[in-house]
């Protein structure tokens, strides 16, 4: 901090200077109002105080940079470039994304284009429906010595085609513009649905009361899901929770979960639920009773991630694939055993937690039906997981693209982050 | 006896129309509007030339010309491929299963006309 005395910085923002300076040693982490008042006083945006929003703008610049080859050979002098001119990378690295999202986006279109079966039938029965017209007008245009019942006949068929080319363009463009005002805005159903659970911090507040409304009535009610496809889903997440809610009521878990020193098989015993039920209903405690941030990833049969509820210092792939090594796939290739392992989060400052898998099989088909599996990862800051684990930890990325560990024997692909560390 | 002309498709307002114009020409017009049975008639009766839909109930244009061509009968049988998906990839697909011709609708009558006699005289001058 340079330019200012501590002590008139720590004054201004009503805490003590020993404070301020365990912050800046980043010993202390903040948020909220805090860091806006600092980031006031020092007349700075608020994220470029916080270490994982830097961290995040520079791995987005290393990323592009990579995919330019005269703009590789600058990257030693990356963090140079956003320390001296802040501005300048911010904007470079919000157009990255913003470009990002739109391939993003083209993708998705034209995967829509390619395979929408509605699109795809809509638009042959416009063109068939446009050829009969076209060769009828044609032959009662051209053939003079046309017999009058042909004649007749034509120009039912014709009358009839014009309605059915009428029907088919009002049913296509109903398509098109619900689509546009929808998920043409550039994101999957899945990133509405993740960008809504966001919005409520992952905490259903409506659902935890006695006599609460159906999901479906709290699905009509919010704003943000507008794809049929997110809200349809928003209502599956909802009846889930729905039914946690039953089994493990907001203020007995919260006592439990304390008591039990957040250990979810210790829960799961008391509550007579299984594992999924508990990480779910975990993570979807307040931060504030909680004392901290628990984080959650869901997965498929696939790996495919369904559900992300990220956790600072563990952050999570938008796009790609996660990292391998992962305990939530471990858990995947052995359905039933529970998995614990402690992980380190590569980074600048890596940090630790303690992560909870498990892969629990369903037959929502019945016996005659394919076995559906899902594996959930509860990601618990190591300070919150008070049962102490002692093995060392396991050390894991986010995504092998932009993950500094060189030699993992996991990798995927090679890294964009080898220089920079 | 006349020449004979069979139409595969399934929309009977373009089976009326095609109908109507191959008819005046002269030709002896027959129709047959599933895909599923469609290989069956043409080897039943094969025509002078055979004139194929691409999107058909229960199999499609491209399934039909491949079996075609695979039976000694109809191997050489002249065929234009009428099809709404006029995307390079389908033009292929239909040379790649030895079309003789292929043509994206909306069509002009004069174009089907055209090359229907075409295919035959083609036919005609190579036998």
């Amino acid at each position: 901090m340079q330019g200012r005395k501590q002590a008139d910085l720590a004054r201004s923002v009503g805490i003590s200077p020993s404070y301020l300076n365990l912050i800046e040693h980043n010993r202390r982490r903040i948020g909220g109002k805090l860091i806006m008042d600092i980031a006031r006083e020092l007349g700075v945006d608020a994220s470029a105080l916080t270490e994982g929003a830097e961290v995040e703008l520079l791995n987005t610049l290393r990323e592009a940079a990579v995919d330019h080859e005269s703009a590789a050979e600058d990257l030693p002098r990356l963090e140079e470039f956003v320390g001296r001119f802040p501005g300048w990378a911010r904007l470079l690295s919000d157009t990255r994304r913003r470009a990002r999202e739109l391939e993003h986006s083209v993708e998705v279109l034209s995967d829509r284009m390619t395979h929408d079966p509605f699109l795809s039938a809509s638009l042959h029965e416009v063109i068939s429906t446009v050829t009969a017209i076209r060769s009828t007008a044609t032959i009662l245009a051209e053939t003079r010595d046309i017999d009058p019942e042909w004649r007749d006949r034509f120009h039912r068929n014709m009358a009839e085609e014009s309605a059915r080319l009428a029907e088919s363009a009002e049913a296509l463009v109903r398509y098109l513009d619900e689509a546009s005002s929808t998920e043409f805005a550039g994101s999957t159903p899945q990133e509405e649905l993740d960008g809504w659970l966001r919005s409520l911090g992952f905490h259903v507040a409506d659902l935890e009361r006695n006599l609460a409304p159906d999901p479906e009535t709290l699905v009509r009610r919010s704003s943000g899901l507008t794809s049929a496809a997110a809200r349809q889903m928003a209502e599956a997440y909802l009846r889930r929770y729905r039914q946690d809610v039953e089994h493990m009521p907001l203020a007995a878990f919260q006592e439990a979960a304390r008591a039990l020193a957040f250990d979810p098989a210790a829960l799961a015993v008391r509550f007579g639920v299984d594992l999924g039920a508990v990480f779910r209903r975990m993570a979807a405690l307040p931060t504030e009773m909680v004392g901290g941030e628990i984080g959650l990833v869901v997965c498929d049969g696939s790996g495919t991630l369904t559900f992300r509820k990220p956790v600072e210092g563990f952050p999570l792939p938008r796009y790609s694939a996660a990292c391998p090594l992962w305990p939530l796939y471990s858990a995947l290739s052995r359905p039933m055993a529970p998995v614990r392992n402690r992980v380190e989060m590569g980074g600048r400052s890596p940090r630790s937690f303690v992560c909870y898998a498990v892969c629990q099989p369903s037959q929502p088909g019945g016996f005659d039906g394919p076995q559906v599996i899902e594996a959930a990862m509860l990601i618990l800051p190591e300070e919150l997981a008070v049962l102490q684990v002692a093995e060392a930890p396991r050390e894991v990325g986010t995504s092998c693209r932009i993950c500094p560990r060189g030699a993992c024997a996991a990798r995927r692909e090679p890294s964009i982050m080898a220089e920079a560390f | 006896m006349g020449k004979r002309v069979l139409l595969v498709e399934d929309e009977p307002n373009i089976i009326e129309a095609i109908r109507f114009i191959l008819s005046r020409d002269g030709w002896a017009v027959e129709t047959h509007s599933d895909g599923a049975t469609a290989v069956d008639a043409v080897l039943a009766a094969p025509p002078d030339v055979l004139v194929l839909d691409v999107m058909l109930p229960g199999k499609s244009g491209f399934d039909i010309l491949r079996e075609l061509r695979a039976a000694p009968a109809t191997e050489s049988l002249p065929v234009l491929m009428l099809t709404a998906k006029g995307q390079l990839r389908d033009r292929e697909q239909a040379e790649r299963y030895g079309v003789n011709c292929f043509m994206t609708k909306p069509f002009a009558n004069s174009e089907v006309l055209e090359a229907v006699n075409a295919l035959f005289e083609g036919a005609a001058g190579a036998a």
